[in-house]
């Protein structure tokens, strides 16, 4: 999903130079209070409706924290009560033995491909953007326009040659072979969040760097990359993301247990006859909680439109 | 491959977000020696996208016409055999007609519902960055693990929805009604997982979209005495077409390739009653290890994105404003 959503950002770029930066949408909100002159009621209004929305969308993730607390039998209890009576953190720590998937080798794939994936994606991704917003050369649309129909494709829907192709090159049940798909169907956003960023520093700035003596790479490292940072951030953020959650390609190619990333791992627990539900819900915490903090950490850029440059 | 050259009649979407960044051009004519140089640069970017993306379609198109064994061994051309298999497979319109029920309503809901959220969190109120935090959990979350939880909610006598149901009077035996062990009703509510796990990247981009429009013209409508209904029909909602169109293509695109949510809610559910197509593909692998007929199925699939997107582009003109 996240992986798509560089085409938004092309549609809002050009209006939100002023609200994206972090600095200055804080004082611009509190402004707003007193300009708009809303009255007491409007606000409190506001504030139940946006209680109401926070309630939903946090309420699936408390059931999870409720559950991975209780002890099994509390959890299959055939009158479940909604609060855990006692806090069995210790669920924590004997959750990674169960008789359905090796739990702490699957957390092992998980961390491995992600980090691995994101890894290359940048190594790749990033000369690409950097070149194709820099220079001009016949080919360069050509190669944007292969980049947008990455963008259309999935790994679900592509799962069937994939598995063939890999099973031929002997990666098949490999953490390579899921790195290099988790690399793959991520780069072209990666591509062209960071093309974006690096599109908005201008071109003088570089220009005056080479006539002082500096090399391509020094203006690339030495004056770019700490322009676009916050593209960087964003683009890892997002790869990062997209790999730790890939389930369809994952499910087909990686055919052993241990291989497996957590998000396959846990589908074994469905139509179990004795679920283990709060070992499930534990790991998920575990597996939810570093991810979202991760987009958290971006959600300025969410709301601005991402590829807004980082130079004014 | 297969690919390459269809999208391509819907070259005028991705021109103009490259032709907006004018920013290398130095005035004197490029050659192919530009080319020759910018190689170094995007080689390893284009050796993953047609290793990995491209060579892997056409691997599936030439699979689907052949047949394979469950060892893998290629036991030669069956020409058409595996579509006629797919057509012929007597749930396969079932399949077609809730595929199309799944996108519809699913991409349909989730945008009239985030139309509504993006509002509320685009209004000045204390605590509003909490609330719009929250609302990023589903999207950051495995749809594998927020699908989990409402998989068990749901489960006879111990589900804490279930029970929620019962103690609300809405059903009375705590039994419940079987909620994923029934095809129909395990789709349904699919179908309201998928739409909760839609809403935070829609109503995201509809608030990049709100923060795009003037804040004169809300006032000028205000002016000429527009209560609030009609000014979000004929000021508001006109200048969202950018975010909006965007934002639904996408969704179609990903809840057409969405497989994790029915995988959970209707995997152990005997028979096809809840199947679409991207879920009948996985059952044809796993299942039947059936690769070359699933190889068919998926070109199908494929062709049915394509033809969207291409038809999408085409009428509604996502990026065209840009």
């Amino acid at each position: 999903m996240s992986a798509s959503l560089d085409r938004n950002t092309q549609d809002t770029a050009p209006g939100t130079q002023d609200t994206a930066p972090g600095t200055q949408a804080p004082p611009r909100r509190t402004k707003r209070y007193t300009e708009d002159k809303v009255p007491l009621g409007t606000v409190i209004g506001r504030m139940i409706v946006g209680l109401v929305v926070l309630a939903v969308f946090i309420l699936p993730y408390l059931i999870m924290v409720f559950g991975s607390v209780k002890t099994k039998s509390q959890i299959r209890s055939v009158d479940p009560t909604y609060f855990p009576q006692e806090w069995h953190w210790e669920n924590f720590a004997s959750m990674w033995s169960t008789p359905e998937t090796p739990l702490a080798q699957n957390m092992i794939s998980t961390v491995i491909i992600s980090v691995c994936a994101t890894l290359l994606v940048l190594v790749v991704a990033l000369p690409a953007a950097y070149y194709t917003a820099r220079f001009r050369f016949p080919g360069r649309m050509v190669f944007m326009f292969l980049v947008i129909v990455t963008q259309m494709l999935q790994p679900a829907v592509l799962t069937s040659g994939l598995f063939r192709q890999f099973s031929i090159l002997g990666l098949g049940d490999t953490w390579a072979a899921m790195i290099l798909v988790n690399a793959a169907f991520n780069l072209s956003f990666a591509t062209w969040i960071m093309h974006s960023f690096f599109a908005g520093i201008p071109k003088e700035i570089d220009e005056a760097a080479r006539l002082d003596g500096a090399s391509q790479l020094a203006v690339l490292f030495r004056i770019n990359l700490p322009l676009v940072w916050p593209g960087i951030v964003t683009a890892i953020v997002f790869t990062f993301v997209a790999c730790w959650n890939e389930f369809a390609a994952s499910l087909v190619i990686l055919s052993t247990a241990g291989n497996q990333p957590i998000s396959v791992a846990l589908t074994k627990f469905v139509g179990q006859y004795e679920t283990s539900w709060q070992y499930v819900f534990g790991v998920s915490i575990v597996g939810i909680l570093p991810v979202v903090l991760l987009f958290m950490l971006i959600e300025k850029r969410l709301v601005g439109g991402l590829t807004t440059g980082s130079v004014k | 491959m297969s690919l390459s050259s269809k999208p391509s009649s819907s070259g005028s979407a991705p021109k103009s977000p490259g032709s907006k960044q004018r920013s290398s051009g130095s005035g004197r004519r490029t050659t192919w020696r530009d080319t020759l140089k910018a190689l170094p640069w995007l080689a390893p970017a284009l050796v993953l996208i047609v290793g990995v993306v491209f060579f892997p379609a056409g691997l599936m198109l030439f699979n689907s016409t052949r047949d394979l064994a469950i060892s893998g061994l290629d036991k030669g051309s069956v020409g058409f055999d595996n579509y006629a298999t797919v057509f012929g497979f007597s749930q396969f319109w079932p399949i077609i007609g809730r595929t199309v029920i799944w996108v519809v309503a699913v991409v349909g809901l989730t945008v009239v519902i985030s139309l509504g959220l993006a509002q509320v969190l685009n209004k000045a109120f204390p605590g509003r960055q909490l609330v719009r935090l929250a609302v990023i959990i589903p999207w950051a979350a495995s749809v594998v693990m927020t699908t989990m939880v409402f998989y068990y909610g749901l489960e006879p006598y111990f589900g804490v929805v279930n029970k929620f149901f019962v103690d609300l009077g809405l059903i009375d035996n705590p039994a419940g009604y079987g909620w994923t062990k029934n095809p129909t009703t395990a789709f349904l509510w699919s179908i309201v997982i998928a739409i909760f796990v839609s809403l935070p990247f829609t109503t995201y981009t509809l608030l990049a979209g709100l923060a795009t429009i003037p804040r004169e013209t809300i006032e000028a409508a205000r002016m000429d005495a527009a209560g609030p209904v009609r000014t979000y029909f004929a000021v508001i909602l006109p200048q969202l077409r950018g975010a909006l169109s965007v934002a639904v293509l996408i969704n179609i695109i990903n809840v057409f390739n969405s497989l994790p949510i029915l995988k959970v809610m209707t995997g152990s559910i005997p028979g096809y009653g809840a199947d679409t197509i991207m879920t009948m593909i996985f059952k044809y692998i796993e299942l039947q290890r059936k690769v070359d007929v699933a190889s068919a199925l998926s070109v199908i699939a494929f062709a049915i994105v394509i033809i969207i997107v291409i038809v999408y582009v085409r009428v509604v003109k996502p990026l065209k404003e840009v």
